[in-house]
């Protein structure tokens, strides 16, 4: 295990430090100069060159890429050129929308997706399977924007018992803040809970047919014990592979609804970073991104690997 | 029995009480304000920015300068209560409010003012209008309230720049911080700013002049066209300033909770042409193209008819406009004639770059539909506002573009030269440096149309309308502004009937 482990955390370190490489090298070769654009079209070249100086634009790539990396290394990220801010602050007061709101679309997705998945293993070609399965079909194909906008048409303009978009941060109090999020979170976690669904009651109906399961009938354990107790345990070593798979795919969903909903998460202080060059902000998200990526899989490896109820395959120290 | 009816004459009083309650709460007028904006400020310093959107937060509300533009682009008192120019054109004096105060508690003095304008043109000054401040030779405080500015040159625009939001007055004490934590001398002051979503302003209770009806101002950024409609719709903004989905004005022009206004900004838009390359060197090959554009089919297809065509760089509310849009009246035949006449009678093939703003990705669609009827085969290009500015303003690199010029009273960008039209003329010039010479309004105005006939015959750009400025707000409110004079929301005059 303390193997796996460290091979982990190698390619963990390795993966990150190409990112920033990719990241710092695309973002040199894109034309558009940040200050530039905060002076916009009544630019003198002396104001330019002063910003520009200011900036620490005016320096060698190799000099800028070496002062970046040697500040991420030391955990700082460096200070925004337009916001003027550290980096690290405006990841912080983002990742307190993104992060919850992938949380509350997580925990609303596996609630929904569970019990629907196991009900359709359990009454298999029956009328609740079927209900399930149209309702994982119509999920999986409608996008989560799609449903974001659907959402806001009933609960926003019809009943008005949401707000249409916006957050008013937790300053403003858990309640109302938890209002902005609760409806952005749905529309995420629909297509998930679909998608979630499928898969439990697939890995529930194989489970169902195997060996051990049979003995435990034939010793006379009941219907749902035996689909709690013994099923549904060794099911979720695939469900959780397809949840860790999909938190990633939640953040970068995140990205669209939050766009839907003009919620000011990670996802949107990308997209206007980029559009205005902040080349610092840029490049901190994405090698931020790239080690929450990294790190979630490798969590979910060794999550399977602990939830495995077969005994550890001697030798090589786990599965990898 | 009697604790049933007990029971029911208490719940029916409660009822009543709770009826008269909230009628009262009807009769009083609401004091709170949520404006929605379509981009987010990167900061709130207006001296150390272009981005219209800090200009449209902060002036007139958190920040003064020394004279103000009002709502009908008038200069009015801003920190300064009176001032006086030289026969010379070239001493002011300006008499600041006795009692002008910071927000931070710091006297407003002169010494702020002579800070202000010495670090905007100072050698490291990042201001995005620094021209404003060149002519300026030196600032003297011979007392607190008095500021005395000298300038090396006479410069009829000077006082018409000192109350744009780059001329802001700001203090020695925060003008460091001011990108995150502004403090001005204004009606209205910093409360928060939750980043990428809102920034809320409240009431100065401490504020020298009149205090706005409104106690607190929410402005609310929301890009999304679509998210916009709702967010009105849904009740969540009261007023959307700038509004560009013109499409769904229909919908809320009949919707009685709603107001729409209809004024203009001072964005000429254009079809800004690469004077120096081939063929647009031409005046015969521009001219030409001043006949291939239909305006009115643009400006339905754009705008949905919310806007006026202009034909030179002059906006048709200010004084001193001269209407050129008869000069080059529609007429694909003339056009074809004139570029046969130029030795292109079967056209050319270009490049029209669009930047990302819908008036020009939508514009230019239509564009290049006209330019094609006459035999100009543009090619689209759409590129984001960084690669735009990057290789069409500053590289100078391109044919045709399409983009709308905001800063107020510009049309003096036609005489400097490394200016990205590649536009030269002399004559142009001259008129230019008279106009700097000359304070009298009736000869400025005169000079002023002399301008804009030279920029028409030369051509130098298509010329195509006015930007509209467009607001919807909630039935109810007044005082917002309908027209852009200058980039703003100046809500110190806005109130709930």
């Amino acid at each position: 295990m303390l193997a796996f482990l460290l091979r982990r955390l190698v390619s963990l370190i390795v993966t990150v430090w190409l990112a920033s490489i990719v990241v710092f090298t695309v973002l040199q070769l894109v034309p558009g100069d940040p200050a530039l654009l905060m002076l916009g079209i009544d630019a003198q070249p002396d104001t330019l060159a002063a910003l520009r100086s200011q900036m620490g634009l005016d320096r060698p790539i190799l000099t800028r890429y070496l002062h970046w990396a040697g500040g991420l290394a030391r955990g700082d990220l460096g200070v925004s050129l337009t916001y003027a801010r550290p980096v690290a602050d405006l990841v912080a007061e983002r990742l307190a929308v993104t992060l919850p709101l992938s949380l509350l679309s997580l925990v609303l997705s596996t609630v929904l997706a569970l019990p629907l998945g196991l009900l359709a293993a359990a009454r298999r070609g029956r009328g609740s399977d079927w209900a399930v399965l149209g309702f994982a079909q119509l999920g999986v194909s409608m996008p989560s924007f799609w449903i974001a906008i659907l959402l806001i048409l009933l609960f926003s303009l019809t009943l008005h018992w949401f707000p249409a978009g916006g957050f008013p941060g937790w300053s403003a109090g858990i309640g109302p803040a938890l209002q902005a999020l609760l409806l952005p979170a749905l529309a995420l976690a629909i297509p998930e809970a679909a998608i979630l669904a499928r898969v439990t009651r697939t890995a529930v109906l194989d489970t169902l047919g195997e060996d051990h399961i049979r003995t435990a009938r034939a010793k006379g354990v009941g219907r749902m014990a035996v689909l709690l107790r013994h099923a549904l345990p060794n099911a979720l070593i695939p469900v959780a592979t397809v949840l860790g798979l999909q938190i990633s795919f939640l953040v970068a969903g995140a990205v669209v609804v939050e766009n839907v909903f003009t919620l000011p998460g990670l996802g949107r202080l990308l997209y206007q970073a980029i559009g205005q060059r902040d080349l610092i902000v840029v490049q901190g998200v994405v090698v931020l991104l790239a080690l929450f990526v990294v790190l979630v899989n490798a969590l979910v490896d060794i999550a399977c690997a602990l939830a495995d109820p077969r005994p550890p395959a001697s030798g090589n120290g786990g599965a990898s | 029995m009697t604790t049933a009816k007990q029971r029911f004459t208490l719940a029916a009083f409660a009822v009543l009480a709770l009826a008269a309650a909230s009628q009262a709460a009807l009769a009083q007028p609401r004091t709170d304000l949520v404006v929605g904006m379509a981009l987010e400020p990167p900061h709130l310093d207006p001296t150390a920015g272009a981005a219209g959107a800090i200009k449209e937060v902060t002036y007139a509300n958190l920040f003064e300068p020394l004279l103000r533009v009002d709502a009908d682009g008038k200069l009015v008192p801003g920190l300064a209560e009176r001032w006086s120019v030289s026969d010379d054109g070239l001493t002011y004096r300006f008499a600041l409010r006795p009692n002008a105060k910071f927000h931070d508690g710091t006297t407003a003095d002169s010494a702020d003012v002579k800070f202000t304008l010495d670090r905007a043109r100072a050698a490291e000054s990042v201001n995005a209008q620094k021209a404003y401040f060149a002519p300026i030779a030196k600032v003297e405080t011979p007392d607190p309230q008095t500021a005395v500015v000298t300038l090396s040159r006479p410069d009829g625009l000077f006082l018409f720049h000192m109350a744009s939001g780059d001329a802001a007055i700001v203090a020695p004490e925060s003008a460091a911080t001011n990108k995150q934590k502004p403090v001005g001398t204004g009606p209205f002051k910093f409360d928060r700013w939750v980043a990428g979503d809102r920034v809320v302003l409240v009431r100065n209770p401490d504020y020298d002049g009149a205090k706005p009806k409104i106690d607190r101002v929410t402005f609310r950024f929301i890009s999304d066209p679509a998210a916009q409609v709702a967010a009105l719709k849904a009740g969540d903004i009261d007023a959307f300033t700038l509004f560009s989905t013109y499409e769904a004005l229909p919908e809320f022009r009949n919707d009685p909770a709603f107001t729409v206004m209809v004024g203009s900004t001072e964005g000429e838009t254009l079809l800004s042409t690469n004077n120096a390359r081939k063929p647009f060197d031409d005046v015969r090959v521009r001219r030409a193209m001043a006949h291939a554009i239909d305006r009115q089919t643009l400006i339905e297809g754009v705008l949905y008819g919310n806007g006026v065509a202009i034909g030179s760089h002059f906006p048709p509310h200010r004084e001193g406009y001269v209407d050129l849009t008869g000069m080059y009246p529609y007429d694909p035949a003339r056009a074809k004639a004139l570029l046969a006449e130029a030795g292109y009678p079967n056209g050319f093939d270009t490049t029209l770059r669009l930047p990302p703003p819908p008036y020009a990705r939508r514009g230019g669609e239509l564009v290049a539909a006209m330019l094609a009827e006459v035999g100009i085969r543009a090619k689209i290009e759409p590129v984001e506002w960084a690669a735009w500015l990057e290789k069409t303003f500053k590289g100078k690199d391109y044919d045709l573009t399409m983009i709308a010029h905001t800063e107020p009273l510009d049309i003096d960008i036609y005489a400097r030269p490394d200016y990205y039209f590649n536009y030269r003329s002399e004559r142009f010039n001259a008129l230019n440096e008279e106009l700097n010479r000359t304070q009298d309004p009736a000869k400025r105005n005169a000079l002023y149309g002399e301008e804009q006939k030279v920029l028409a015959e030369d051509a130098v750009n298509g010329f195509l309308f006015m930007l509209p400025s467009v607001t919807v707000q909630k039935a109810g409110l007044t005082g917002m502004w309908v027209n852009r004079p200058v980039q703003a929301n100046d809500v110190t005059g806005v109130s709930w009937k």
